[in-house]
């Protein structure tokens, strides 16, 4: 890996080698141009670090704690380490990129932030960030996903956020940033797009990851000093792909530490029972972008499904599209099943309870560090598990006890 | 009938836009000769794809039905050849970029010849990935994109995208999804005047929120014509003769 990476990644138009670009449609080029050219002036300016430092410090409470987990080291092996985005205010690492956009938001004069949600957790983040800066604030949210995770659509309709609920296709994460995009195109002047990870056209995988790198920046440094020296495996789950960017980022050179990005397997590796895009889409394009993609013979995305909300999306940020192809990380999946034993041991053993997200990458890590009994591992807990409970305590509640 | 022998001889051209495998998976080409006995000067035929960035509820609602229906870009090319014995008129494809990606871009070029398909208007196709990537393929066969501009697009890149078009420009009457009334306002029309003073070397069809005989007409007045894509779709939804339907619907948007 060279030592210009971020330089040389995203390419000017927006290209992680053959992945990213801006497959959008002319009413949006211009718009797609003139973020790209604030992000660019906008937020490498003074001023605007300064401010997003002072938010990240005294509003959302940064940084978060690395975390040795004792008690599942013990019994799982190897050394298990939880950075804790759980922490972050509002639950989960979303809000690192959400203060991030609306801030650019505000620079840029616009008054109006729109964006789609699965879990609801980015949904959440971006309400707060409109509630913190004073913009308006519309989250597209899939039918499924608000009965799913209704505790955080009271949130969003609290901190002043309009949900707009989507009942087209499957009624899930996909449908809901079709629907987001539609709204976008009626005002793209006064609005602005807050896409919910390192997915969607140039520039905002580059901007999404660029605003989550903070977790990696923080989480290696932790690291070290807690132990003296780097981690061997870096896992994080794969929705779009932004916490995992956020952490993998600050180890893409050391060679010597492996990276794991988690997909979830759903029910099973059979079509429209899992979302797991690397192991089984091609390349292709959706939502303006290019990446792995889960689709039909003939070019239509396919129906996917997850037990975690914020992970059932038939594409892929590009950026890891592109780590996969050069093999840097390594993609696997996590099914439904092993997620949820992973939810009640890290509640159970730690008193953590994770979003069901972050429960994919606890899994991993755990059948990590039992088959390599010196291994140490840092697992990006996402988020935590609270907007979960009464869907986990329904239909998997009597499995344990509960 | 040659797309260009049509822009020399006339004005005021009407084109449609419809859904392929809508309302009845092969509903394609009873309606492409409705269209043709209606008089209808040249046609857009939709190729369905599941999330379609630029257009409003019509359409994706029409886009969806005939997914559903089990249209395909394989099924749709065999139903366009089926089409080419019985309408004369040109027929342009439009559509999406991942279906001809995974279809192979050579092969549907290829299929595109075979069913003397004109040009093809591919709205999240940018032009500089197009020159860069697939230009060759499509020149080599003759088979020709069709750029859209929009309010926001710089009279530089206007010029661009004119100086490399073989058939002709559209051009989108607002910043905007397909099938949203086109407001009726100054700033649309200082964008009308804007591109006619140009003076492009390419004609120019007007798309997007014309549903009815007035806002044809005002196009009419600034370009070569108006492509109708959701007030059709709309008209034909429900339809039990597509063919009277769709003479009355031309007969209404002439006056
Ligand atoms: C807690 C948590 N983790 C992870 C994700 C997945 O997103 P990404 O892959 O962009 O990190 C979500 C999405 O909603 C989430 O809420």
């Amino acid at each position: 890996m060279s030592e210009n990476y971020f330089k040389k990644y995203p390419s000017k138009d927006g290209f992680y080698k053959e992945y990213g670009g801006a497959f959008v449609p002319p009413v949006l080029e211009k718009e797609m141009k003139k973020i790209a050219d604030s992000y660019f002036t906008i937020s490498k300016s003074h001023n605007f670090i300064s401010e997003l430092r002072s938010i990240r410090k005294h509003y959302q409470g940064r940084p978060t704690p690395v975390y040795f987990c004792n008690r599942l080291s013990e019994k799982y092996g190897g050394r298990i380490y939880l950075k804790r985005e759980d922490l972050n205010h509002s639950g989960a690492h979303k809000l690192n990129h959400c203060m991030g956009e609306a801030l650019l938001a505000k620079y840029m004069g616009k008054k109006r932030l729109i964006a789609e949600t699965g879990a609801g957790q980015h949904g959440v983040a971006l309400a707060t960030a409109a509630a913190y800066f004073g913009l308006e604030c519309e989250i597209h949210m899939g039918e499924v996903d608000m009965k799913k995770e209704h505790p955080n659509v009271a949130r969003m309709k609290i901190l002043g956020a309009e949900v707009i609920p989507v009942s087209s296709g499957l009624k899930t994460l996909k449908e809901a940033v079709d629907s987001a995009f539609q709204s976008y195109l009626k005002d793209p002047d006064n609005t602005i797009y807050c896409i919910g990870s390192v997915v969607g056209p140039h520039p905002f995988p580059m901007m999404v990851r660029d605003f989550q790198r903070i977790v990696g920046i923080e989480a290696k440094e932790q690291f070290f000093d807690m132990t003296g020296e780097l981690p061997d495996n870096v896992v994080a789950c794969v929705g779009g792909g932004s916490n995992a960017m956020g952490i993998f980022s600050s180890f893409l050179e050391d060679d010597e530490c492996s990276l794991y990005g988690v997909e979830p397997g759903g029910l099973s590796l059979k079509k429209g029972e899992h979302a797991a895009t690397m192991t089984k889409g091609k390349p292709g394009t959706i939502h303006g972008f290019k990446c792995y993609l889960l689709q039909e013979e003939d070019g239509q995305p396919q129906p996917v499904y997850s037990v975690a909300s914020g992970l059932d999306y038939p594409g892929v940020g590009p950026e890891h599209s592109m780590l996969r192809d050069i093999n840097r990380v390594t993609y696997d999946s996590v099914g439904d099943k092993e997620a949820i034993d992973a939810f009640f041991e890290l509640s159970r053993l730690e008193g953590i309870i994770p979003a069901l997200e972050s429960a994919h990458a606890v899994a991993y890590a755990l059948k990590l560090a039992g088959e390599k009994p010196h291994t140490s591992v840092l697992v990006n807990l996402s988020g935590r598990g609270d907007k979960d409970l009464d869907f986990v305590i329904d239909n998997y509640g009597k499995d344990y006890q509960i | 009938m040659r797309l260009t022998n049509i822009f020399n001889n006339k004005s005021d051209l009407l084109s449609v836009y419809f859904t392929a495998g809508f309302p009845e998976l092969n509903s394609t080409i009873s309606v492409l000769e409705a269209l043709e006995n209606a008089g209808v000067d040249f046609v857009e035929v939709g190729m369905p794809f599941s999330d379609p960035v630029a257009d409003g509820p019509t359409i994706q609602g029409s886009s969806t039905h005939a997914l559903n229906n089990g249209i395909s870009l394989k099924l749709l090319f065999e139903q366009l050849e089926e089409a080419k014995k019985r309408v004369s008129f040109p027929l342009i494809l439009m559509g999406y970029f991942n279906p001809i990606l995974k279809f192979g871009v050579e092969r549907f070029v290829e299929r595109c010849v075979e069913c003397d398909i004109q040009g093809v208007i591919l709205p999240d196709m940018p032009y500089e990935i197009y020159d860069e990537k697939y230009r060759h393929i499509f020149e080599k066969r003759g088979v020709f994109p069709i750029f859209l501009i929009t309010p926001q697009t710089t009279d530089e890149r206007i010029k661009l995208l004119d100086e490399n078009s073989s058939l002709f420009l559209y051009m989108v009457s607002s910043s905007s999804v397909t099938g949203k009334s086109s407001g009726n306002n100054m700033q649309q029309l200082a964008y009308f005047k804007r591109v006619a003073e140009m003076k492009l070397k390419s004609p120019v069809m007007t798309g997007f929120g014309i549903s009815d005989n007035k806002s044809f007409k005002r196009v009419c007045g600034y370009t070569n014509g108006a492509i109708i894509g959701s007030a059709y779709v709309s008209a034909i939804k429900n339809s039990v003769d597509i063919e009277s339907d769709t003479l009355s619907f031309v007969k209404r948007i002439r006056g």
